[in-house]
């Protein structure tokens, strides 16, 4: 019994010191954010890294989300025959919710992994330490310029997402439901509001904030070798899986 | 094997990880029936698996069915004016689609990197080496403990993630939408077709992660940033297995339907 409770008690202060870890970790880059010293050639060389990686898994994730949107959305277009609405249905979905989780989860697992495993090998190898030698703040110089670039690149492959989804989505819905792609085409530009898709871009941003935070956070705390540093890539990818989550939630809840 | 660029390199190394895949799932399938029979090793699995995942998809899934009724009720609102339909209409999305992949893609995520860190891990010190001078088959040894509990595993957790999923959503559907709950619970337009579809795709899912990953980190080499480097391709490629399927299997229903 005492196990019992030792074991509740230890997994809610281990909990408790992540996330106040992470809290401090987040607080320290937005006030970095505010002055910030950025190195361009680094900037750049992120941007380029995240985005590039990525571009490919994204498009394919993309178009196998727009398909299973199309056929979700068509099964219930089936029952009452309104072919007119599917464009609707499945753009309010892609658009809202689909497209930014699912290009998230995969981002989080295709960059954040990376991202910590790399910032993770450099802690225990001593890089780290040897930067501050030489005077360089490593939330400078390593941690903000992967938060940006992780930040614009997410909203960025969402857009490029959205247009995949699409295509797979009309492809799927003309394929097996027989939706014209005109008729499709002219359901989606009707009713699907500009809203829908800044509601989406908004969540994309907000879920490139959270997986740069928490896979820099989880990459810059790395103890013990190795074997610590798979551990922290499994943190990494579950705290941003976590993360994009709560934030869609709660997005989805104020943006209505 | 350098970071893919270009589009032929990119084609080229998902062929190369796909047949690798097909080959451990082949010698997998071989020692389901010649190999040893190890139930200590399976029932680890089964723990391990559950154990590591049923917090997280518990939490993720909970969010995910709240953000459901949110959407939709918002959208019922707005043009039916009427909320009270959202959960007879959402349910059998729910079980069909979103409990099962969106699971399975946190199962990926949790367990998915766990069991390519510790097979790349084995690779890379050289146990997997000692394994075979052993007479004793990676494959059979490690993957298949793997295969048969995630088997097993998943589609418990996916049921276990989809219910929690429908209890956050009652919870929305009665706090924010003022819908009784007793009305949320409408199980009219569920049909069993959807709970086999929901099924198939745990258990479909439930062979793909292990052999995905496993292949991920049988494939390691080199030292930590060996492993490091299978633990997100293992990520990637699990999920992304789960995204294919459920195109697959999700339009395969939908034309028998």
């Amino acid at each position: 019994m005492t196990r019992f409770f030792a074991r509740v008690g230890g997994g809610v202060l281990w909990i408790s010191e992540v996330v106040g870890e992470l809290a401090l970790f987040t607080w320290a880059v937005f006030t970095a954010m505010l002055r910030p010293q950025l190195d361009g050639r680094e900037m750049w060389r992120n941007l380029h890294r995240v985005g590039v990686r990525s571009l490919p898994i994204v498009m394919v994730t993309a178009l196998f989300a727009g398909g299973i949107a199309a056929v979700q959305v068509s099964t219930y277009v089936l029952k009452f025959r309104a072919y007119e609405v599917v464009g609707w249905g499945f753009g309010f979905v892609v658009f809202r919710e689909m497209g930014p989780l699912l290009v998230g989860l995969m981002f989080s697992g295709r960059v954040g992994a990376h991202n910590t495993a790399e910032l993770g090998t450099m802690k225990v190898t001593e890089q780290i330490d040897a930067l501050r030698i030489l005077a360089i703040d490593p939330l400078h110089y390593l941690v903000l310029p992967r938060v940006i670039a992780m930040v614009v690149m997410m909203t960025l492959l969402n857009v490029i997402g959205n247009v995949c989804a699409l295509a797979g989505g009309m492809l799927t819905a003309y394929a097996m439901v027989g939706v014209d792609p005109w008729v499709f085409w002219n359901s989606f530009t009707e009713y699907v509001l500009l809203s829908d898709f800044w509601n989406g871009m908004v969540k994309a941003a907000a879920f490139g904030l959270a997986i740069g935070i928490y896979s820099c956070a989880f990459g810059m705390t790395v103890r013990g070798g190795a074997a610590g540093v798979g551990r922290a890539v499994n943190a990494s990818v579950v705290a941003a899986a976590t993360g994009i989550f709560v934030f869609d939630y709660l997005i989805t809840a104020v943006l209505q | 094997m350098a970071e893919p660029i270009t589009v032929r390199e990119i084609i080229a190394d998902v062929i190369q990880q796909g047949r690798d895949t097909l080959r451990v799932g082949r010698e997998t399938v071989y020692y389901l029936f010649r190999g040893q029979w190890n139930p200590a090793a399976v029932w680890e699995q089964l723990q391990q698996l559950g154990t590591r995942s049923l917090v997280f998809v518990l939490v993720t899934q909970g969010f995910l069915g709240a953000i459901m009724l949110l959407q939709a009720g918002f959208q019922a609102t707005r043009i039916l004016g009427d909320a009270s339909l959202i959960g007879a209409q959402a349910i059998p999305l729910l079980v069909r689609q979103l409990g099962p992949t969106l699971t399975a893609m946190m199962i990926a995520t949790r367990a998915g990197t766990a069991i390519a860190a510790e097979i790349g891990s084995m690779v890379v010190t050289e146990q997997v080496d000692a394994l075979r001078m052993c007479n004793a088959p990676p494959v059979d040894y490690l993957i298949k403990p793997r295969l048969i509990g995630s088997i097993i595993m998943v589609p418990v957790l996916t049921i276990v993630g989809t219910a929690a999923a429908f209890f956050a959503g009652m919870a929305v559907a009665s706090i924010v939408f003022d819908t009784n709950p007793s009305t949320y619970a409408n199980f009219d337009v569920l049909v069993g077709l959807d709970v086999v579809e929901g099924l198939l795709k745990s258990v479909a899912f439930g062979i793909a992660i292990p052999l995905v990953a496993g292949t991920a980190g049988l494939s390691a080499y080199g030292g930590s940033e060996g492993v490091g480097e299978a633990t997100t391709r293992a990520v990637v490629a699990s999920s992304l297995a789960v995204i294919v399927l459920d195109f697959i299997i999700g339009s395969g229903v939908f034309l028998f339907r």
